[in-house]
């Protein structure tokens, strides 16, 4: 009987050499944002440094700079800030955006993302914001359509402006202005917990990927049925703290999550004993001084995840947040439109 | 391993298997000249002539001389430096038809077959209607449906397959079904399965379970794990397959004790999961009926083939963990894998170019199956070719019964494969003789070139 190790110590090749065949691996649009993982630092410090400059600019002569290029906001799934943010920041920069949503359009009757993607295109689109309800969804529509896209939230996969601008909206809080040049040890000795309905998140996918990658420490805390143990492989410099209270005693910011009832999928919560475990309050936050920020991506549900008076309270930067996802992603629709093929952007 | 190795003597065959797969213009007589032959089933690897006679083999010797009389209309194929071994057999492909011809029709779907060196295939019964009666069964069968290779179908274990009402598999088995299964709606309840098992049983057939607790998979589009964590997709737990496998095998179990004379057979369809096939193992070590298939993706890729949500990586069972592919080679390493199997599953591009989550499962496997085995497995982990042979038609021949088949001992049927076992070369989907093009090989290289299929004497694939 051979076993696998000598058969494989016998072989040229081993089975992990096979070939990685990923036929529909995206074209890879240089505009395009489809996961946080797409830019380096140096292109997250660009954007950054972009944002702010276009967030100072005087808005006639900001109007120029896009002006009446065409953007299509393909909404599949509800959004207030994202799609409004989106919208503003476009229009911002002289873009005429248009709104497609899921009610409303040939979508109901049957129409596929590809479709929608290619009549998006014809009728003069030069880059599509997607929000979709399945993971995944923009790379087939950039793919179909060979448009830059920028995934503003697909299924419970990713949501990567959020994360741009959840980081620009940490830098502030820890006094590092917009002229910061993004390094691996920007975040050294940050420690950020996001508590809540993890598994169903693609803000935590976004953040926990990014964070690490300028040296913060990313907490995860919740319950096991929002937060499978195996989140913690999702990428290095990631750990799970079930105890919101000791996770909350290592940390500086705390990012609160809304629990997805469309994404439950029948699972079964107590909630009067997940407000007991892991309601962000008053106390809480008392207790544990570390703690001077509060993020949260909305909607927020108040009285569930965290109580009013600490969405209201000081430390809340959750309206800070919402400013910030207007000049980061007046950079991200700049991108998407100037990116060449060569890398250079701007 | 080879029930009827040296089996000289023509089976019966059914009526609807009567008539040859195919028919006019078959030259009586066909001579394979030359060739290394290999034969799994009758323990023969050396150069030897092969002389094919009416659809069944005549004679196998180091060299033949024709009659004149004979040769005057025989066809003579020369096999130096080639391999001349059984047609293949693939245990596990969907046809789409009846119904679903857009994806694929017997024709087209035996034409890859043939195209792949398979000349005889067991046809799923997920068609529209479901293969539930046997007027489907033998419909299947006709050929008028002009297949290059033998369909041979499996029925329906239930009504409409939907695990209630059970179907009559004696009328079934009449009409040619070799086996019964409910596919890719597997039999959950207790009760239904011990009842099917025990009607399979009486009647000879094989019980085949496409082993998913779909209670476990609700809306899941991979293997569960970190993958699909990152990737935002629900996970398929391995225990969904390997659950409902040591369900059946304790049924099967049961059924075994409680009746001398019972010995039900239960295949599970393309194992995927390392306890699975540990499970399969020790039912055998305790003496029961029960055999597995592999299918090549599982024994090549892995769940990080989805990589940008392939949709080409999307099957049921879903590519697993790397450990478990490791499992599955080393199941078929070890004898522990009774045969491979495809599970061929045609779907049209644009229902693969849809969002992962909405896309149907399924690649097609019947022309890279053995250009991956060669491969791999013979190439690369070094099995050797007369085992990869065996696995490929010799134990599926024995494991679903098809008598005559998987062998080239006289009288066997005149299904031969003559093939460049060195050749190398590059398989690209777009030259598939399926309707359909949906395979994550598209662009791999393969080893090992078909270069004659003949399908019970029928020269039904030339390259």
């Amino acid at each position: 009987m051979t076993t696998l190790r000598q058969s494989i110590q016998s072989s040229r090749t081993r089975p992990d050499a096979l070939p990685a065949s990923v036929p529909f691996a995206s074209t890879g649009h240089p505009g395009s944002l489809l996961g946080i993982s797409d830019l380096s630092l140096d292109q997250i410090t660009g954007t950054l440094t972009r944002a702010s400059l276009l967030e100072s600019e005087d808005p006639l002569a900001r109007a120029h700079r896009l002006a009446k290029r065409r953007i299509a906001l393909l909404f599949y799934e509800s959004s207030t800030r994202t799609r409004t943010s989106f919208e503003l920041a476009a229009k911002s920069l002289g873009c005429d955006t248009t709104l497609v949503s899921s009610l409303s359009s040939s979508i109901e009757k049957g129409e596929t993302l590809k479709d929608t993607g290619l009549t998006l295109r014809a009728l003069g689109a030069e880059a599509i914001i997607l929000r979709h309800p399945n993971s995944g969804a923009p790379w087939l529509l950039e793919q179909s359509t060979g448009l830059p896209v920028l995934n503003a939230g697909d299924g419970m996969h990713e949501h990567p402006s959020q994360a741009l601008l959840d980081l620009r909206t940490i830098l502030a809080c820890l006094g590092l202005g917009a002229e910061t040049a993004i390094a691996a040890n920007t975040l050294a000795g940050v420690t950020v917990t996001i508590t809540g309905d993890i598994l169903h998140s693609r803000v935590a996918r976004s953040n926990m990927l990014l964070l690490p990658r300028l040296g913060a420490r990313v907490q995860l805390c919740g319950p096991p049925a929002l937060l499978p143990d195996l989140a913690a492989q999702a990428g290095p410099g990631i750990t799970i703290e079930r105890d919101f209270d000791h996770a909350l005693a290592q940390s500086h910011i705390v990012m609160m999550l809304r629990i997805q009832a469309e994404r439950l999928a029948g699972l079964q919560l107590d909630l009067d004993e997940y407000r007991q475990r892991y309601q962000l309050t008053v106390e809480r936050l008392a207790a544990h001084p570390s703690v001077a920020h509060v993020l949260h991506p909305g909607p927020i549900i108040r009285g569930l995840e965290l109580t009013a008076e600490v969405a209201d309270g000081p430390q809340s930067r959750i309206l800070d947040q919402v400013r910030n996802g207007v000049a980061i992603r007046m950079a991200l629709v700049e991108r998407a439109l100037t990116a060449t093929r060569s890398g250079a952007t701007q | 391993m080879n029930d009827h190795a040296g089996n000289a003597s023509p089976e019966n065959a059914r009526p609807a298997n009567e008539r040859a797969a195919n028919t006019p213009g078959t030259p009586p007589i066909t001579l394979i000249r030359g060739g290394r032959l290999v034969d799994p089933a009758a323990g023969i690897d050396e150069k030897r002539d092969l002389l094919l006679r009416d659809g069944r083999v005549a004679e196998v010797a180091p060299r033949i001389h024709l009659s004149p009389a004979d040769a005057a209309h025989t066809q003579i194929l020369d096999a130096t430096g080639l391999v001349v071994a059984p047609g293949l057999i693939d245990i596990h492909v969907h046809l789409r038809e009846p119904g679903q011809t857009h994806k694929e029709t017997i024709a087209t779907g035996t034409a890859a077959a043939a195209a792949g060196g398979f000349t005889a295939v067991a046809a799923m019964p997920n068609t529209v209607p479901t293969n539930d009666t046997p007027e489907i069964t033998r419909w299947m069968q006709s050929p008028d449906r002009n297949p290059s290779a033998r369909v041979f179908p499996i029925a329906a274990a239930t009504r409409a397959l939907r695990g209630e009402q059970i179907n009559d598999f004696a009328a079934l088995k009449a009409a040619g079904a070799v086996a019964v299964t409910d596919d890719g709606h597997p039999i959950l309840r207790d009760n239904i399965m011990r009842e099917v098992l025990a009607a399979a049983t009486r009647h000879g057939l094989p019980v085949i379970q496409h082993a998913e607790d779909t209670r476990l998979t609700e809306g899941a589009s991979m293997n569960a794990g970190p993958v699909a964590f990152r990737l935002g997709l629900r996970g398929m737990p391995p225990e969904a397959e390997y659950g409902l496998v040591e369900r059946d095998i304790r049924l099967v179990a049961e059924l075994a004790r409680d009746s001398k004379s019972a010995r039900p057979h239960l295949h599970v369809a393309h194992t995927s999961t390392a306890q699975a096939v540990a499970a399969v193992h020790q039912a055998r070590r305790n003496g029961l009926h029960v055999t597995c298939e592999v299918a090549p993706h599982h024994f090549l890729l892995t769940e990080h083939h989805v990589g940008c949500y392939n949709t080409h990586a999307k099957m049921n069972p879903p590519l697993r963990s790397e450990a478990d592919r490791d499992a599955m080679i080393q199941g078929i390493l070890d004898g522990v894998v009774d045969a491979i199997a495809t599970d061929h599953a045609p779907h049209a591009a644009h229902e693969k170019e849809v969002e992962f989550e909405r896309a149907p499962n399924g690649i097609t496997g019947l022309e890279t199956a053995l250009g991956l085995s060669l491969h791999w497995l013979h190439g690369e982990w070094r099995l050797p070719l007369s085992r990869v042979l065996s696995l490929l038609s010799a134990q599926p021949a024995a494991l679903l019964g098809f008598k005559g088949r998987g062998t080239l001992s006289v009288g066997s049927f005149a299904d031969v494969i003559v093939f460049d076992p060195d050749a190398e070369w590059t398989w690209l989907a777009a030259h598939s003789r399926s309707r359909s093009r949906n395979s994550p090989f598209d662009g791999w290289t393969m080893r090992g070139r078909i270069r004659h299929t003949l399908s019970e004497g029928r020269l039904v694939h030339s390259a």
